[in-house]
């Protein structure tokens, strides 16, 4: 029972916030539902064709490949197959969190995974057409332009940092789950 | 659009899967299991707070606030909205558009678009999961001030 409570405690943190909310302003706490109901029904397709999908490439993909491909000495090339990874159409960045979780797992290095996140999060083809319809195409090109050199040079500087202080808690909850 | 799209490399990976080797697919099944388990927390955490954040700052709510604060003001308070909300680039767009009309500046409103997709407070429960506090903290940490620096120079050459 503690263990589930443990386990749960954000999303009863969060319903008690509703439930404060609820009484506090109605009106608020309705769209709030209303909102989350929407993301939940995005949710609920997306998220188990994912990690399905997530489970086959952990079962089939060969390790070694994945690092030739994405790991610490695939270079340029890695760097241009993660960046094209993240631009094709495939959904919120939440799906990307546990594909980017396996290919770390299968050898991906830091630094590529952070170009992969990032170009998923802001450099997606539709969402690309979208801003050069609303914002002009100079923005756009300018924004992707910039936007791709700064995510190679957080992926490398968060590579030099998580090997000088690795996240030891996490590495070690990950060894004993598998 | 996105859903066809995952559904079908699903079925056509699950077929192959299924046809070279049945004790494979069923490994991925678990493993696929295991991890939706470990998830479905921060998951219902995520949703909560998504509710919560649009439901409090509707894009009206945004446009209001970034629209009034003009300047370095503004364009920090756009980061900070961006970096807290996560809305659907369809809707982010053309809010961004009208801001942009209603005479917000090409900083703020490229800070806003960045940090609005990049950097997701909302998302945090999720990602911690699945890579790491460490990870996460320096992802977002470092996405904000790129974010500031990517619009600091589009604000001097636009």
């Amino acid at each position: 029972m503690m263990k589930i409570i443990k386990k749960f405690k954000l999303p009863i943190l969060i319903l008690f916030i509703y439930g404060v909310l609820g009484i506090s302003s109605p009106e608020v706490a309705n769209k709030s539902f209303n909102v989350s109901l929407t993301y939940l029904g995005e949710m609920i397709f997306i998220i188990p064709p994912v990690f399905i999908l997530m489970g086959l490439m952990e079962v089939w993909i060969p390790k070694n490949k994945i690092e030739n491909l994405l790991g610490k000495e695939s270079g340029i090339k890695g760097i241009i197959i993660s960046f094209v990874l993240g631009t094709l159409p495939t959904g919120p960045l939440y799906v990307a969190f546990p594909m980017t979780a396996s290919l770390l797992k299968k050898g991906a290095s830091v630094s590529n995974m952070i170009v992969f996140l990032g170009s998923w999060a802001t450099l997606k083809v539709p969402q690309l057409l979208v801003e050069a319809e609303f914002l002009g195409v100079p923005f756009m090109v300018l924004r992707f332009v910039l936007t791709f050199i700064m995510l190679v040079l957080m992926g490398v500087f968060m590579q030099f940092t998580l090997k000088l202080s690795p996240d030891k808690a996490f590495l070690e909850s990950n060894n004993k789950n598998n | 659009m996105t859903l066809i799209i995952i559904y079908s490399i699903l079925i056509i990976g699950l077929v192959v899967s299924f046809i070279k080797s049945k004790e494979k697919t069923k490994k991925a099944f678990k493993i696929a299991k295991k991890a939706f388990m470990k998830t479905a927390p921060s998951l219902l955490a995520v949703l909560g707070i998504v509710g919560l954040t649009l439901g409090i700052l509707t894009p009206e709510t945004i446009s209001g606030i970034i629209g009034s604060e003009a300047g370095f003001m503004g364009t920090i308070i756009a980061a900070l909205i961006g970096a807290i909300t996560l809305i659907p680039s369809l809707i982010a767009f053309p809010l961004a558009g009208s801001l942009l009309r209603a005479g917000a500046n090409v900083m703020t409103i490229s800070v806003f678009i960045t940090t609005l997709v990049m950097v997701g407070i909302v998302t945090m429960p999720m990602e911690i999961k699945m890579l790491g506090k460490k990870f996460t903290f320096l992802r977002n940490g470092l996405g904000f001030i790129a974010a500031i620096i990517i619009a600091a120079i589009m604000g001097v050459i636009l």
